[in-house]
C-alpha cells in the first residue's frame, strides 16, 4: 500500500476534484484480487466463454480486409457500418433507430461523461435511482450537480417520488435510470412505472437518460418495452456491447435526437477525437455473423442464468433470517439488505480475511446511505466458487450478528 | 529510493513479493542487505523480518520481535505505558471475549474508563483503516465492530484534541528530524484524509515553539528506545492545548518517496533523500 504523501499541487486542483476521495474499499480490493479470494465484487463479463476461434477469425478478417481504416483515425460519430449494426441490436429490444442518430462512444461510460458535460452546470439537479450505478454517479459528480435520489423497490424506481418532487418545484436537468436488471439492485422497472415515468417526464419537460447495458441478458420472464420506444423524443438511450460481446472493445453508444447527437459528437471530439476504428470494426464484424453472435449470446445467458441460480440457492441456504435480497430476472447482480446496524464497508475487511469479497452498498448512493447493503455479482465466478463464497459470507454474517448481540446486550 | 541507492554507488534491485515469491527471488540473487520498503501488515508486523532472519539476511529497520510489538497497538500501548511514555487512556476490547465470554456487558465500563469522545482502532492495521471516532456512547458498538473487522482486538482510546505531529528519527543514533504538523481539513486524520490529495495540510517545521519541539523530539527518542526501534521510524503524537505531548502510535516503515513525511522532514533539516538513505544504510550495515 502506498504511503501518504505531501501533495505539492494541493492548491492548484479544480474544485470538481474535491469529491474524488480515496476510499478504504479501494485498498481492500487490492487484496480481494488474490486468487484465493472468491470475488463477488467486480461485474466482469465472463468473456472466457466467447468462442475463441471465432473471435480470432473476426479480428484477423478486419486486419486482412480493412487494415487501412482500422489503423487510422475516424470520425467523431463512429463507423457508419457499426452504427447500422447497433440499430439492428436495438431492434432486438424493440427500439427503432436511425444510424444518423447514433454516436459510438468509448463504452457507455464515456456517454455518461459526455452527457454530464453537455447537460450539467454546477448546482443543477440530476435525478437518480437510489441505489444507482456508481459509474454514473462519479461521471456526473465531476460536473458538480446536486443529486435528487429516488427510492427503488422490487418494481424499480418509485416514480411517485419524482412526481412529488416535481410538485415541490424540483426540475431536474434529466432523470437517469437503468430500467432492466439495474446495477446494483438487479431490479427491473415494471410496465406501469415505465409508462408513468415516460408520461410524467414528457409533461414536465424533463429528459430521461435510459441506460440499458443488461437488457439482452434476460434469464426468465417477458421483456418489457424500453423507455426509448415508449417516447423516442424525450428519451436519450445508452447501449453497450460490453455485456453481449466484450468490454475490451470499449464500444458503447448514445441514441438521441439530432441536436443532442451533434453536441455529443463535438464533446467526444474534444475528449478523444474519435473512438478506436480497430475495435469498432471488430465489433461490426462480430455482429455481422447472425448465427455467431446469437449462439454466443445464448451461451452467455445460459451461463449467467445458472450462476444466478447457484447464488440464489446458496443465499437461501446460508444467509441469516434478518437479511433480504433481490431475485433478478437477468443481468449480473443480487442486492442484499441487512439490519441497519450492519456496516458493510467495515465488514469487507473481515470478509476478505475469510476470502470472499463484495461491493459495500454505500458506493451506490450519492449520500451517506447504503451502509447496511451489499452488491453480489454472479457473472464471473463458477457456480462452485459462488456457492463457496456465499457460504463464507453467510458464516461471517452469522458471526457479526452474534458479535452485535453481545455488544448491544440484546 | 532506488535512484538514491544507486547514486550512493550501491548495486540495488527490486524484489517485490507481490510479483514473485520472496524466498525464491532472494535465493537466486542473495543481497548483502535488504532495504525494506514494504508497507502494511506483513511488511511492518515482523513477518518479513522473521523470514529474513531465517534466511540469514540483514535488513534495514527494526528487528522482528520489536516490529511485532510496535505494530500491535494492544502490545505497543502497554509497552509505552510501562516505559512511562504518556499515551492517551485506553481499554482493549477482544473479539473472542465478546463472542464467547459475554464481554459486551462490560462495554459500559469502557466509556466510563476512557471517556468521550474516543477513538476506536483495530489492534493490528495500518493506514488508519478501520479507525472510528465516537462522540456518543450509543455509537460505540458499531465502531468496535468496524475495528474488529480488521483485527481480533480493538483499542478504545481517549481522543486528545490538539496538534497532530509526526516525529521522524533516522540513523544509527536515531537523530530527530524536524517535526511535521498534520492538519486534516475534515478534522479527522482518517484514511481519506491520508490518501486524498488536498484533504490534509502539512507544515514543516511544525508550528510549535522551540521548547515544545525539543520536548516532543526527546519523547520520540524515548519511544524508540523503549520499543527497540532502529534505523528509520516515525512516531505520531498529539500536543494538547496545554502543550503536553501524547504518543499515539509508531510506524516502523514510514514512506520514503520524495513527498512522504520523513523525507520532507529530512529536507527541512538540509538533508536530501540520498543523504537520508545513506544514514539509514550505514546504520543497518553497522550491525554485525
Amino acid at each position: 500500500m502506498a504511503e501518504f504523501s505531501i501533495d505539492r499541487f494541493v492548491d492548484r486542483y479544480a474544485e470538481r476534484t474535491a469529491g474524488m476521495s480515496a476510499s478504504e474499499v479501494r485498498a481492500l480490493f487490492a487484496v480481494a484480487s488474490r486468487p484465493e479470494v472468491v470475488s463477488l465484487a467486480g461485474g466482469m463479463p465472463f468473456v472466457e466463454r466467447l468462442p475463441a476461434q471465432d473471435v480470432m477469425e473476426v479480428a484477423a478478417e478486419v486486419m486482412r480486409d480493412a487494415r487501412g481504416t482500422a489503423l487510422q483515425y475516424g470520425g467523431g460519430q463512429g463507423q457508419l457500418a457499426l452504427r447500422e449494426r447497433l440499430t439492428m441490436l436495438m431492434a432486438e429490444e424493440g427500439v427503432d433507430a436511425d444510424p444518423d442518430d447514433v454516436v459510438v462512444t468509448t463504452g457507455a461510460q464515456q456517454a455518461l461523461d459526455l452527457l454530464g458535460k453537455i447537460f450539467i452546470d454546477p448546482g443543477d439537479t440530476v435525478a437518480v435511482e437510489a441505489p444507482s450505478y456508481v459509474g454514473a454517479l462519479t461521471a456526473f459528480a465531476a460536473y458538480q450537480p446536486r443529486f435528487l435520489t429516488l427510492e427503488t423497490d422490487e418494481d424499480g424506481m418509485i416514480v411517485e417520488q419524482l412526481e412529488q418532487a416535481i410538485v415541490r418545484g424540483e426540475r431536474p436537468t434529466f432523470v437517469y435510470t437503468v430500467p432492466n436488471f439495474g446495477n446494483p439492485a438487479g431490479v427491473t422497472m415494471s410496465r406501469d412505472r415505465r409508462e408513468h415515468l415516460v408520461r410524467l417526464c414528457r409533461e414536465s419537460g424533463i429528459p430521461i437518460v435510459e441506460d440499458n447495458p443488461y437488457g439482452l441478458l434476460r434469464f426468465d420472464g417477458e421483456p418489457l418495452r424500453c423507455l426509448r420506444s415508449l417516447d423516442p423524443h424525450n428519451v436519450i438511450y445508452l447501449g453497450t456491447v460490453s455485456k453481449t460481446f466484450s468490454p475490451g472493445v470499449r464500444v458503447g453508444w448514445v441514441l438521441a435526437d439530432p441536436s443532442v447527437v451533434q453536441r455529443i459528437v463535438l464533446a467526444k471530439e474534444a475528449a478523444d477525437l474519435c473512438g478506436s476504428n480497430l475495435t469498432m470494426l471488430i465489433t461490426e464484424r462480430w455482429f455481422s455473423g447472425e448465427e455467431r453472435w446469437r449462439a454466443a449470446l445464448a451461451d452467455l445467458v445460459a451461463t449467467y442464468r445458472s450462476r444466478r441460480d447457484a447464488m440464489l440457492s446458496a443465499i437461501d441456504e446460508h444467509f441469516p433470517e434478518a437479511a433480504t435480497w433481490t431475485r433478478p430476472e437477468g443481468g449480473f447482480y443480487v442486492w442484499v439488505s441487512l439490519p441497519e446496524w450492519f456496516d458493510t464497508t467495515a465488514m469487507l475487511a473481515a470478509a476478505v480475511e475469510r476470502r470472499v469479497a463484495y461491493v459495500p452498498g454505500s458506493a451506490f448512493y450519492p449520500d451517506d446511505r447504503g451502509r447496511d447493503r451489499m452488491r453480489l455479482a454472479f457473472c464471473y465466478p463458477t457456480e462452485e466458487r459462488i456457492t463457496e463464497g456465499i457460504a463464507r459470507l453467510g458464516s461471517l454474517l452469522a458471526d457479526e450478528e452474534q458479535l452485535y448481540r453481545s455488544l448491544s446486550g440484546s | 529510493m532506488m535512484a538514491s541507492l544507486v547514486d550512493l554507488g550501491h548495486e540495488a534491485w527490486i524484489v517485490d513479493p507481490a510479483e514473485s515469491p520472496l524466498v525464491e527471488s532472494l535465493g537466486e540473487r542473495p543481497p548483502e542487505l535488504c532495504w525494506l520498503a514494504l508497507h502494511g501488515k506483513e511488511g511492518e508486523d515482523g513477518t518479513v523480518q522473521r523470514l529474513l532472519d531465517l534466511l540469514g539476511l540483514r535488513y534495514t529497520g527494526t528487528a522482528a520481535f520489536d516490529c511485532e510489538i510496535a505494530f500491535d497497538k494492544v502490545l505497543a500501548k502497554d509497552a509505552l505505558a510501562r516505559a512511562g511514555v504518556p499515551t492517551p487512556r485506553w481499554v482493549v476490547v477482544e473479539g473472542w471475549a465478546l463472542r464467547d465470554l459475554g464481554a459486551g456487558a462490560a462495554l459500559g465500563e469502557v466509556v466510563g474508563r476512557v471517556g468521550l469522545p474516543c477513538v476506536v482502532k483495530p489492534s493490528r492495521s495500518g493506514s488508519a483503516l478501520g479507525v472510528g471516532f465516537v462522540d456518543r456512547a450509543a455509537d460505540l458498538p458499531q465502531a468496535v465492530m468496524a475495528a474488529l473487522s480488521y483485527s481480533g482486538a480493538a483499542v478504545v482510546e481517549a481522543k486528545v484534541e490538539g496538534r497532530e505531529l509526526a516525529a521522524g528519527l533516522a540513523g544509527e543514533t536515531l537523530e530527530a528530524l524536524p517535526l511535521v504538523e498534520i492538519t486534516p481539513k475534515s478534522g479527522a486524520y482518517d484514511y481519506a484524509a491520508r490518501y486524498t490529495a488536498g484533504a490534509t495540510e502539512y507544515f514543516c517545521p511544525a508550528r510549535v515553539d522551540d521548547g515544545t519541539a525539543a520536548t516532543v523530539s526527546q519523547l520520540a527518542r524515548r519511544v524508540a528506545e523503549a520499543l527497540g526501534l532502529r534505523d528509520l521510524t516515525r512516531v505520531d503524537l498529539i500536543v494538547d492545548d496545554r502543550d503536553r505531548p501524547w504518543v499515539l502510535e509508531v510506524n516502523v516503515s514510514p514512506g520514503m518517496t520524495e513527498t512522504s513525511l520523513v523525507p520532507m522532514a529530512a529536507q527541512a533539516a538540509g538533508m536530501a533523500l540520498t543523504d537520508l538513505c545513506d544514514v539509514i544504510l550505514r546504520a543497518a550495515l553497522a550491525r554485525p
